[in-house]
């Protein structure tokens, strides 16, 4: 493939582009994958949906699964749920 | 700190974004489909939770009612994610917002009243007024059932909206007040605990579901079977 000789972001062949999956992609590559990939809403919903049983088949469908697949997902809403109550909750302080 | 109170139940919007309608769907991420006959420990969990759900909530009604078993199933389940997943740090409750329990109660009732009037309309008619009235006393009666019967969506949604709205502004209430009283020790231990107490009585929003779905159904089943 092309390589921009010692420059830290490398762009990835047209070719491969849109075939890579998203757990083969390195870092440094990330830009210009994500500007590959299709935004129609067929193709948003086939990346939610991909990625949905991607992460159910891996953490949540084993033989012996205990709490610790769904509790990842609960922990990641936890997250989620705190960007937006952030500039409210900025002005709460401990008091001394 | 009021508004700091109530800040929690303002639909989320991030950067703009009506970001409530994800939080909605949320739930339905929880609960994957079965695929095979024997699966995984989640799916046989849920199945067999729903299964026993759905034998004792559906065995009081005819073949009629029976036809309904899917609908309250599903709202059981939502309502029981939606408040139990309301539980978590800084989320938000969809069943908080009166618009949401208002949308569920007033069609699902309609149904009801309807399905009755349209099948058995002698008999539902009839339970405007109970047996055995004596004569000066029908109009009246005949207006306080009416009252009675319509007041039933209000209810319904009401209901839920303010016990878990309830719910949620106790705890918040109670650990702020825990945070401020942390210097003066012995106390706080108190409070602390009653925090711990308050939520574990407020698991019991599950219990709150099945008193909706249950009331619903009684509603249902008496306007469908007699």
């Amino acid at each position: 493939g092309a390589h921009t000789g010692s420059k830290m972001v490398s762009v990835i062949p047209v070719k491969e582009k849109k075939l890579m999956d998203v757990m083969d992609v390195k870092l440094g590559e990330l830009p210009s994958w994500i500007l590959m990939q299709d935004f129609t809403p067929k193709g948003t919903f086939g990346a939610f949906q991909g990625s949905y049983y991607r992460y159910y088949n891996k953490y949540v469908k084993v033989k012996k699964g205990g709490i610790a697949g769904i509790s990842m997902v609960l922990a990641a809403y936890v997250v989620f749920n705190y960007f937006p109550y952030y500039k409210e909750l900025k002005h709460e302080q401990i008091r001394k | 700190m009021n508004e700091n109170l109530f800040s929690s139940f303002i639909t989320p919007t991030m950067m703009g974004l009506p970001i409530v309608i994800i939080i909605t769907m949320f739930p339905s991420i929880m609960f994957p489909s079965p695929t095979r006959l024997i699966n995984n420990r989640l799916i046989s969990i849920q199945q067999w939770l729903v299964q026993l759900t759905s034998k004792q909530m559906l065995s009081i009604h005819n073949q009629k009612g029976q036809t309904w078993a899917l609908m309250l199933m599903s709202l059981i389940l939502f309502i029981g994610s939606t408040n139990l997943l309301g539980l978590l740090p800084h989320s938000f409750t969809p069943t908080t917002q009166l618009s949401l329990n208002l949308g569920m109660a007033i069609p699902l009732w309609a149904g009801t009243v309807i399905t009755g009037f349209r099948h058995k309309t002698k008999a539902s008619l009839a339970h405007f007024l109970p047996q055995g009235t004596p004569l000066p006393l029908i109009p009246m009666l005949i207006i306080i059932e009416t009252i009675s019967l319509f007041i039933q969506p209000m209810a319904l949604a009401v209901r839920l909206t303010a016990n878990i709205t309830a719910g949620h502004l106790l705890i918040h209430l109670i650990g702020g007040a825990t945070l401020a009283l942390m210097n003066i020790s012995t106390v706080t231990a108190m409070v602390t605990f009653t925090i711990l107490v308050l939520l574990t009585i407020l698991e019991f929003a599950v219990a709150l579901i099945q008193a909706y779905v249950f009331t619903l159904l009684v509603s249902l089943y008496l306007h469908d079977n007699t």
